[in-house]
Order: structure tokens, then sequence, then C-alpha cells
């Protein structure tokens, strides 16, 4: 199973620091909600198809990403145009491609390692309030180690309990999902304090 | 913070991504689709308690800001954010944030119904007050069509927290976490 949406290219797009980038998207998203009068729309619209082509993705990549934005986006579109005329029609679900478009762009071409690393340095004024990039990072590589572990943990009861006829039961999957799921972290902990991870606060 | 309430942190935030491999159920009517995944911030809140159900899904958060698809559909990624389901995502933390309080309040006398009604509370009543106005907002829908739109969602989520109820007040007798510190192995369950 892989995780993220990252498409690897040489680009200038993918080489610029995921800080920027995502420091980049804020300000777009800012900026479009401040002036969302038609030149700037279309002006943004030119520079963000540029990007794409820049960051050398190809239309055809982007499809499973188009069909959620239509999914999404056309509904609205009608919606608008029955209710607040074709006009801010245009103009809202432009704004709303935009920024989506903006964004996909983004975790198209940063890895999520680069980017959690960047949040996790964004985070760094939080460990006042007790928040150790240490525990941090522990905890994120949990959860990316065990997400796939609990999908296949999800089948195996599934399987187990339909050969007892429990298939239709909600609760024979989920609460043996969740015993096994607290087992494991009691067995975790121990072999994580067992290797003297330091988990309590310095102070 | 102990080791173990990390490691718990850690596979509660996973829980939420695992229920999200389930497939969405879209609605024609509404950009924002049916999912498994608030059963999972349910849970979270009913079974870790507040602090720890809350850091599970800022964790959550940070994964899918970060691009990961671990959202119900492969939907992930910042674009999350402006879209109009954003304001429901950003909800799931407030809303397993005040489970997991009301539950621990509530804790000594637990039952099906009133665990249920801590569910409804927090799963539907703080998470649409955070959801209806992003989707109005971001949608530019009028508060009213929004919040119409939205009341589809009310039966499934009636349903997720009824189970959510039972999960928790079964679990309770199988596996109580909530009275923090536990010490020893056998779990020291003072009630009944």
């Amino acid at each position: 199973m892989s995780l993220g949406l990252y498409l690897h290219r040489d680009s200038p797009v993918h080489t610029a620091s995921a800080g920027a980038k995502m420091a980049g998207l804020l300000g777009a998203g800012l900026g479009l909600l401040l002036f969302p009068s038609p030149p700037v729309l279309g002006t943004a619209l030119a520079a963000t198809l540029g990007l794409f082509a820049l960051a050398r993705i190809h239309p055809r990549e982007l499809a499973p990403m188009a069909r959620l934005l239509a999914w999404m986006l056309v509904p609205l579109f009608l919606l608008h145009g029955w209710l607040a005329g074709w006009d801010t029609a245009v103009q809202t679900v432009l704004r709303l491609a935009l920024l989506l478009l903006l964004a996909t762009l983004v975790s198209l071409t940063t890895r999520a390692s680069d980017q959690l690393e960047t949040l996790q340095r964004a985070l760094r004024p939080l460990a006042r309030f007790g928040v150790s990039p240490a525990r941090l990072s522990l905890m994120l590589s949990l959860t990316l180690r065990f997400i796939p572990l609990m999908a296949t943990w999800v089948r195996e009861v599934r399987e187990a309990q339909s050969v007892r006829g429990l298939e239709r039961d909600p609760l024979a999957l989920l609460v043996p999902l969740l015993v096994k799921t607290l087992r494991t972290a009691d067995a975790l902990a121990e072999a994580i304090d067992a290797r003297c991870f330091d988990s309590e606060d310095p102070s | 913070m102990k080791t173990r309430d990390l490691v718990h942190v850690a596979l509660f935030a996973a829980l939420v991504a695992a229920l999200g491999l389930l497939p969405p159920f879209p609605l024609p009517w509404l950009p924002v689709p049916i999912t498994a995944q608030t059963l999972g911030v349910m849970l979270a809140g009913s079974t870790l308690g507040a602090r720890k159900a809350g850091l599970a899904l800022g964790l959550f958060h940070l994964l899918v800001a970060a691009g990961l698809p671990l959202l119900a559909g492969g939907n992930g990624g910042l674009a999350v954010y402006p879209g109009p389901t954003g304001g429901f995502f950003v909800g799931w933390l407030p809303a397993a944030f005040l489970i997991g309080w009301l539950t621990e309040r509530a804790w000594a006398s637990l039952s099906v119904p009133l665990a249920f009604a801590i569910n409804v509370l927090g799963g539907i009543v703080v998470l649409y007050a955070v959801g209806i106005p992003w989707l109005a907002v971001v949608a530019k829908l009028p508060l009213a069509k929004a919040a119409l739109g939205s009341l589809v969602f009310v039966p499934g989520d009636l349903v997720k927290a009824a189970l959510a109820a039972s999960t928790a007040v079964t679990l309770k007798r199988a596996w109580p976490l909530i009275p923090a510190p536990r010490p020893a192995e056998p779990p020291p369950t003072a009630h009944q």
C-alpha cells in the first residue's frame, strides 16, 4: 500500500521548498478571497495552469483529482446559477476550483515527508505547551505504520465474524477491533519503554 | 504523557484513517459524502477521553495536511481545507474532544442511552455547528440551505452514534481506559 499523492518530476516547482509552497498557497487563498474580480481570477487561472505545466504534470495524471473536483463543483455551479445568477456561479466555482487546484499542486509536487517536516517545524512553538518534537515524530511514524496493519485487522475480524454468522453485526466487528488495537498499544508501549524512550516531559 | 498514551493517540489516528478505506457514499445534491470516518471520531472520543482523542484527531489533521490521502475516497492534502467539506473535517477535533470530555464526566454511570446522547451532542451538534457555516461560506450558500442540505446526514449519524455508544459501553467492561492512571496490569474497576 503506497501512501501519498506525490508524483516525482525534475522541475523547479518540485525543488521549491515545502514551506515556500505552503505559504504561497495560504497567500493565494487569502488573495482570492479578498479580490475575487474576473481579471484577477483569469490571471490566477492562467498562472495556475502555467505552474502545472512547469511542474510537468500531465493532464491525464490529474484525472482522478478532476473527477473528485467535478463531483463537488458541478452541483455547486448549478445550484448557484439557479439561485444567484450565472455570473456569481462562475466566480464562486472558479475561485474554489483554483484553490483546490493549487492545493493539489502542492500535494503532487511535495513529498509528504517534507510537508510533515515543515508542519513539525511550524508547530515547534507549541513545545511550550508540552508538545515535544520527539514525541510528535514517534506518534506520526506509529500512525503511518499502523494504517495498513489496521486495514488488515478490519478484514481479519470481518472474516472471523462471518464464519460465526455475525457479518451483519457491526458491534461484532468494532469491539474486537478496538480490543485488538488497545492490546497492541499496551505491548507496543512496553516495547518502546524497554528501549528507554523518554516520553515524559523534561520539566 | 506516558508512552502508552502516545501509542493510543497514534493508533486511534490510524483507526480513523483505516475507516476511511471503506468507500464513501456520495450524495447527488450536496458536495459532502457519507463516510464511516465520523464513527472513528466518536469511538476515539468515547474510548480515549478528551485529551487523547483531541490529540489523535490533531495528528490525523497533520497527516492529511501533509498530503496523505487518508480521507474517504482517497481525498487528502491541503485541498481539503478550502473545499466545501473542510468544516466537517475540522469539526472532528472539537467533536472528539467534547465526546471525550463528557464521557469522562459520565464514566462511572455510563450507559448506552447516556453514551448515545453524548455522541449525538459531539458527533452531530458540534460537528454540524462547524461544518454547516463552513459549507455556507465556501460554497456561498445561504446558511439555511446548507443546513437543510446537511439534514440528510442525520439518520446515518444517528446510527453511527448508536454504534459508538454500544461499543463504548461494551468496551468499558472489556478494556476500560478512561480512568487514566492505571498503574498495574489488572484494571482497577472500582465501579460495579
